[in-house]
Formats: C-alpha cells, sequence, structure tokens
C-alpha cells in the first residue's frame, strides 16, 4: 500500500502556494454556484408561501438564511477540528488554519442572524424575538467573538494558539444545543418560532437551490480561508527565507 | 490523592478567612445588584414577582463571574501556581479543589441569603425553596466553568472583561434552567424536578470534564 505523508502538506512553505493555486478555483465555483442558486431560487422556483399574493415573496430570503445558518456551523466545527489536530499533532499550519476560518465564521453567523431578522419582520412581526434558535445562533456568535478576542489579547502567537483552541474545544459543547435547539425542550417555556423539518419534506424546487447555495458559499469559504491563511503564514513566518523569496518575487511581478 | 485535595481546599479557605472582605464584596455586590432592579423597573409586587427569578439568577451569574478573576491570580502572581504545577500531583484534582474552595466562599453565600433576596421579590415560600435548590446545584457548575476562563485569561491585559466575553455564552444553559425552575415552581411545585435535574446533569458533566479542561489551560497560560 502507498502510504502518504500527511504532514507534508503541514509544513507551511508547502502549503502556501497550493492555497495560492487553489484560491481562484475556489472563488470561481463559488461565484458561479451562488449565482445559480441565486437566479434559481430567486426566479424559478414558484412562490410557495402566498399563492397569489405577491407580498409573501419574502420567503425567498431562505436562499441565502439558512445555506449561511448551517455554514456558520460547520465552520465552528471546522475551528474546534483544526484546533484540535493543532493541540494533538503540534503543527503549525493548524492553528493558522484555525484562526483563518474564525472571521469568515463569525461572518456568516452574522448574515445569519441579520437574514433572519429581516424575514422575521414582515412574517413574525418583529426583527427579533427570544426563540431558541436564534437565541443559540447568537451564543454561536458571541463563541467566534470570544476566540478571537481571546486570539488577540495575547501576544505571545504560541500561547494565543493553544489557549484559543482550548476555548473552541470547550465551545464545541454549544454546537449540537444549537442544532438541536429547534427541538424545544418545553413548548410552555419557550415559543419556537421555527419549526421542526428534515430535508426530505421540502420541496426540491427549494431544496435543491439551497443546496447549490451552501456548496456555493462553502466555496467561498475554502477561497476566504485560503487567502486570509497566506497573509497570516507569511506573517507568521516572515523570518525564514523562503518567505523574503516568495516577497521579493512578488515585488519584481 | 485525597490529602492534596484537602489541602489545597483548606488553604484556600484559610487564606480567605484571614482577608474577609474578599468574600464579603461578593456578596454584597449580589445584594446590591437585587437590590437595584425594583428601584429600575419599578416595585409593583406582580411584576417583581414575574422579573424575581431572572434578575436573581442574572446577578449569581455576575456576583461569581467578578469572583473568578481572584480564582488563580493571587497565586499566579506569587509563584504558587507554578510550584503547584510542579508537584507532580495530578494537575486536574488541585483544580478541582481550588474550584471547589472558590464555590464555597463566593457561592454558598449565595444560596443562604436567597431567601432575604426572594422577600423583596415577593417570591413565595415554595419558589424560595426551589430557587436554593437551583442556586446551590447551579452555582458549582458557573464555578467549575469559569475556572477554565480564568486559567485561560490568566495574567492577560483586560483579563476581566475578556473573561466575561468567554465564559458568559457558556452559562447560558444554567440560567436559562435555573431561572426556569423557579419561574415553573409558581404554576405548579412538580414541574420543577425535570430543571433540578438537568441542572444535576450540568453539574456531574462539568465535575468530570470542566477540572481536566481548565488544568489544560493552566498549562498552557503558565508554558
Amino acid at each position: 500500500m502507498m502510504t502518504t505523508n500527511w504532514f507534508k502538506f503541514a509544513s507551511p512553505a508547502a502549503f502556501y502556494p497550493i492555497a495560492g493555486r487553489l484560491i481562484p478555483w475556489f472563488g470561481r465555483i463559488a461565484a458561479a454556484l451562488v449565482l445559480i442558486g441565486l437566479f434559481w431560487g430567486f426566479f424559478l422556483t414558484a412562490n410557495q408561501l402566498g399563492g397569489s399574493n405577491p407580498q409573501k415573496e419574502y420567503y425567498r430570503i431562505i436562499f441565502v438564511h439558512v445555506p449561511s445558518a448551517w455554514m456558520s456551523m460547520w465552520l465552528y466545527l471546522v475551528l474546534a477540528g483544526w484546533s484540535a489536530i493543532g493541540l494533538v499533532f503540534n503543527t503549525r499550519l493548524s492553528f493558522m488554519m484555525a484562526k483563518a476560518a474564525a472571521p469568515t465564521g463569525a461572518l456568516f453567523t452574522f448574515l445569519a442572524l441579520w437574514t433572519g431578522a429581516l424575514w422575521g419582520r414582515p412574517s413574525w412581526g418583529t426583527y427579533w424575538d427570544w426563540d431558541p434558535r436564534l437565541t443559540s445562533e447568537l451564543l454561536l456568535f458571541f463563541l467566534y467573538i470570544g476566540y478571537m478576542a481571546l486570539h488577540s489579547a495575547i501576544d505571545d502567537t504560541r500561547r494565543a494558539d493553544r489557549a484559543a483552541a482550548l476555548l473552541a474545544i470547550v465551545g464545541l459543547v454549544m454546537v449540537p444545543v444549537i442544532f438541536l435547539s429547534i427541538n424545544c425542550p418545553d413548548p410552555n417555556q419557550c415559543a419556537a418560532l421555527h419549526q421542526r423539518s428534515d430535508p426530505g419534506s421540502i420541496h426540491l424546487s427549494i431544496l435543491i437551490p439551497m443546496l447549490t447555495m451552501t456548496f456555493g458559499l462553502w466555496a467561498y469559504s475554502f477561497a476566504a480561508v485560503f487567502a486570509r491563511l497566506r497573509t497570516i503564514i507569511l506573517t507568521r513566518e516572515s523570518d525564514s527565507a523562503w518567505v523574503r523569496d516568495v516577497i521579493a518575487k512578488e515585488a519584481t511581478v | 490523592m485525597f490529602k492534596v485535595f484537602y489541602c489545597v481546599l483548606a488553604r484556600d479557605i484559610t487564606l480567605a478567612m484571614r482577608r474577609r472582605t474578599d468574600v464579603l464584596t461578593t456578596l454584597f455586590f449580589f445584594i446590591i445588584v437585587v437590590s437595584l432592579f425594583p428601584l429600575g423597573v419599578g416595585s409593583e409586587r406582580e411584576q417583581l414577582r414575574m422579573l424575581g427569578p431572572g434578575v436573581v439568577w442574572v446577578a449569581a451569574l455576575l456576583a461569581s463571574m467578578l469572583a473568578l478573576e481572584r480564582l488563580f491570580a493571587a497565586d499566579y502572581e506569587d509563584g504558587t501556581l507554578e510550584q503547584l504545577l510542579l508537584t507532580g500531583q495530578p494537575l486536574a484534582v488541585l483544580v478541582l479543589a481550588k474550584v471547589v474552595a472558590h464555590w464555597l466562599l463566593t457561592g454558598l453565600p449565595l444560596v443562604l441569603i436567597a431567601p432575604l433576596v426572594a422577600m423583596q421579590y415577593h417570591l413565595s415560600a415554595n419558589a424560595v425553596w426551589v430557587m436554593m435548590a437551583a442556586l446551590a446545584i447551579g452555582t458549582p457548575v458557573l464555578s467549575l466553568i469559569g475556572a477554565i476562563g480564568a486559567a485561560l485569561t490568566l495574567g492577560l491585559r483586560g483579563g476581566g472583561i475578556l473573561l466575561s466575553l468567554l465564559i458568559l455564552p457558556l452559562y447560558v444553559p444554567v440560567l436559562v434552567y435555573g431561572a426556569g425552575a423557579v419561574a415553573v415552581s409558581a404554576i405548579d411545585i412538580a414541574d420543577t424536578e425535570p430543571y433540578l435535574y438537568l441542572l444535576s446533569a450540568f453539574l456531574l458533566g462539568a465535575s468530570l470534564l470542566a477540572p481536566l479542561a481548565a488544568a489544560a489551560a493552566l498549562r498552557i497560560s503558565l508554558e
């Protein structure tokens, strides 16, 4: 059996050019999928809510809202996963990856909350309500902010990486809570505005554009995280010879 | 191992008893915060009865968080913490002892003062018992989770505010079910049981995992 040395790409010097080559591809895939998903969702999918009532068109926010909410949770898992790998294998690149993923995750969390508020106003008559899922998404946003705040408060990079990684893993207990918060434990306690749903019960003309958007945002996350990762690598490795070569080469272009 | 646990516990409590103001400050902070709310929102009986459980829990949350900063800080400054790390005893046990001492000094007083505070909010006798039980189970969870944050922010500038940012989101489940238990007791006292069971589950989970996480955090901070 052929053995692949996975740690080869764990070296920032080896991964930097690969990330550079992958970014344009992920960028193109993201643009294509988002355009397809939005066009399909906005123009091709039939109006599901209002019938002949054009005022119910606002439901199309779902094509941005749900994919960004999914990505917000997924990126937190990515963040915690790379943190755990970093703590176990002591690889520098893993911590950089985790740090690069945090702002994108926070962005999607904010986007999910924001589109949720815009959806809530016409449908529930309020921008904000203490629905369990809204609340837990807000908590996720705080977790991202906490991760970034702790990381930037510690000057020593090694300690910052490891401390923030531990925090991310501790915060992981909240992700299942967020995901399952749709099942309100006590209907008297919390009026759940989100209803329980499973992918099988969603109409295909909604599900397909929604999934297309999700993959589009996923590809965008790859591109954005890699771009951020490259600057983090350059900053942290600025003392090494290969970085000086890279900078010298890019200065002449 | 129990000896080590007992040693650290006794040491921390003795130290705190020599400087009682620290303990009393937390307690009075709690009382003041709780007393401020009726002045702010008005003192109608029904309204206070409704707000009471939540206000008491939020105040308990803030009081326990303010006290957390001191959990490791003094030992960190005079080097005791490094010595504890070097003892070769399991660090998680030492952390657990420190957390227990911390709870006895800051959490337990809050539980005991709860009836007095409940009177300010016109809570019924049943609600007072439920509140004491919920606080008794819930505040140790706060101390345990908080220890992780205190260990992570050790010796950082602006550590206190950072600590609140890291820890308060993790406190939310305890707040929801702690205040929920008291609120539900107004409807039917039997309904509070699941809330208390759930809080107990949090306590068991936290006392198992939080010392390990806090010990790992201390190692990172003192590296």
